[in-house]
């Protein structure tokens, strides 16, 4: 009796082990996404934090075109036309500013975290 | 808002601009000094222009724009310049002051192009920031409408006519992040190069499409270095400044400088502080054509008492 359970406690530590390592090498794999929008001449939300290697989505749903240019120039979007998109993939961490080189009220960061 | 002085000018024609509600504002600028008057009460103005001569500003027909606030700027920019057509006297030419397009479309230009040229008027451009958004950010525009001024930097060029100075200035190439409009150092040092040896008496206009005015800095409706332009014409006895961008009128009188903004030919947008966002405001269908118009200026020199005085211009 002692000899099973002790084989099932050892086959359940065993499998628990294998998931925590199989999330391990799966967490860094999942593509992650985050979608922003561009709403009213705002950046929605205008300030986010993300894992490094997260693509970051805007979407323009405003009637006037917008884009999203860096301040550093690590990524400049073609103008934005309403229901347009643009995405960009944030590998390093780091914090980016950014704004719209049309209307350059409109400010955002995205703050990426190892 | 409107600050006038008692310099001699017509009270009465900037309060008509203040409340004036149809299709079209002609500007007399008597002496260098602008007037303005519907367009249903033109023969005054024409009068006026006489001796001299009128020229015309149409603003942000935003040719490519979908959205209901106007669905077919097309229609509307050629009922303006229908308008300008029929206008009984014929302009010398035309200013277009910025977003011809929407989008910076190969064909919205052309059929913004198609529309203006049934006015048979010299056009003068300036661009608007809808008009750099190509992928060469403003190579689309300078190649299509740079042919004939040759213009510097971004666009920026100047021409004479009837004895008045014309300056066509580019406020929205590479602005910088939390700022408004912008000149830039190269467009400045070009501007005081421009308007030396001009005589102190020779009026100018100048057009550009951000306001050179702040009309509102927290939706960016100025310009971040127009006090150094507006330094370089402190010392003309005549300054009329030009703008489109904001699709209202709004007048401003300082000294000798007249600030005016033109209506666009497609929407309006809202005035200041009176909406979340300075976006396209939609008006019900019978209403659009009340707050779409263009604008006429007329010149003529000379022969009136002028506000302008030498007191006017160190008040500035």
């Amino acid at each position: 009796m002692s000899l099973f359970h002790d084989g099932l406690r050892a086959f359940a530590a065993g499998t628990a082990a294998a998931c925590v390592l199989y999330s391990a090498i799966a967490a860094p794999m999942a593509p992650a996404e985050t979608h922003l929008s561009i709403d009213n001449f705002v950046f929605k939300p205008d300030a986010i934090t993300v894992r490094a290697g997260t693509t970051v989505v805007w979407e323009n749903d405003d009637d006037i075109p917008h884009t999203v240019v860096a301040l550093d120039g690590a990524f400049r979007s073609q103008a934005l036309d309403t229901e347009d998109k643009f995405s960009f993939t944030f590998a390093q961490a780091g914090t980016f500013e950014y704004f719209c080189s049309l209307h350059p009220r409109m400010k955002g960061q995205v703050v990426v975290t190892p | 808002m409107t600050q006038e002085k008692d310099d001699g000018i017509d009270r009465r024609g900037a309060l008509e601009c203040m409340i004036w509600a149809g299709t079209g504002v002609l500007w007399t600028l008597v002496g260098g000094v602008p007037r303005s008057s519907s367009l249903l009460g033109i023969s005054e103005a024409n009068a006026q222009a006489a001796s001299g001569f009128s020229f015309l500003q149409i603003s942000d027909s935003h040719i490519g724009f979908k959205a209901p606030a106007n669905p077919n700027p097309v229609a509307t920019l050629d009922e303006a310049i229908g308008k300008i057509s029929a206008l009984p006297q014929k302009p010398a030419f035309m200013l277009h002051t910025g977003d011809i397009t929407h989008l910076s479309k190969p064909e919205e230009f052309d059929n913004a192009d198609q529309a203006i040229v049934k006015a048979k008027l010299d056009t003068f451009y300036v661009p608007g920031e809808h008009d750099i958004i190509d992928e060469g950010q403003g190579k689309a525009y300078l190649e299509r409408y740079g042919k004939r001024t040759q213009p510097k930097g971004t666009g920026w060029h100047s021409f004479d006519h009837g004895g008045v100075h014309f300056v066509g200035l580019v406020n929205v190439a590479n602005l910088k992040a939390g700022g408004m409009g912008t000149l830039g150092d190269e467009q400045l040092a070009w501007l005081a190069d421009d308007l030396k040896g001009k005589s102190a008496s020779t009026p100018i206009v100048l057009f550009a499409h951000i306001p050179l005015w702040t009309v509102s800095a927290d939706w960016g409706w100025g310009t971040e270095d127009s006090a150094q332009a507006l330094g370089l014409v402190k010392r003309f006895g005549s300054v009329t400044v030009l703008n489109g961008h904001i699709h209202q009128l709004m007048q401003k009188v300082e000294g000798t400088v007249t600030f005016h903004t033109a209506r666009s030919t497609a929407f309006p947008q809202p005035a200041p502080g009176t909406a979340k966002s300075p976006g396209p405001l939609k008006v019900p269908d019978d209403q659009l054509r009340h707050v779409l118009g263009i604008t006429s200026v007329a010149v003529k020199q000379g022969t009136q008492p002028l506000a302008i005085t030498d007191s006017e211009l160190a008040k500035t």
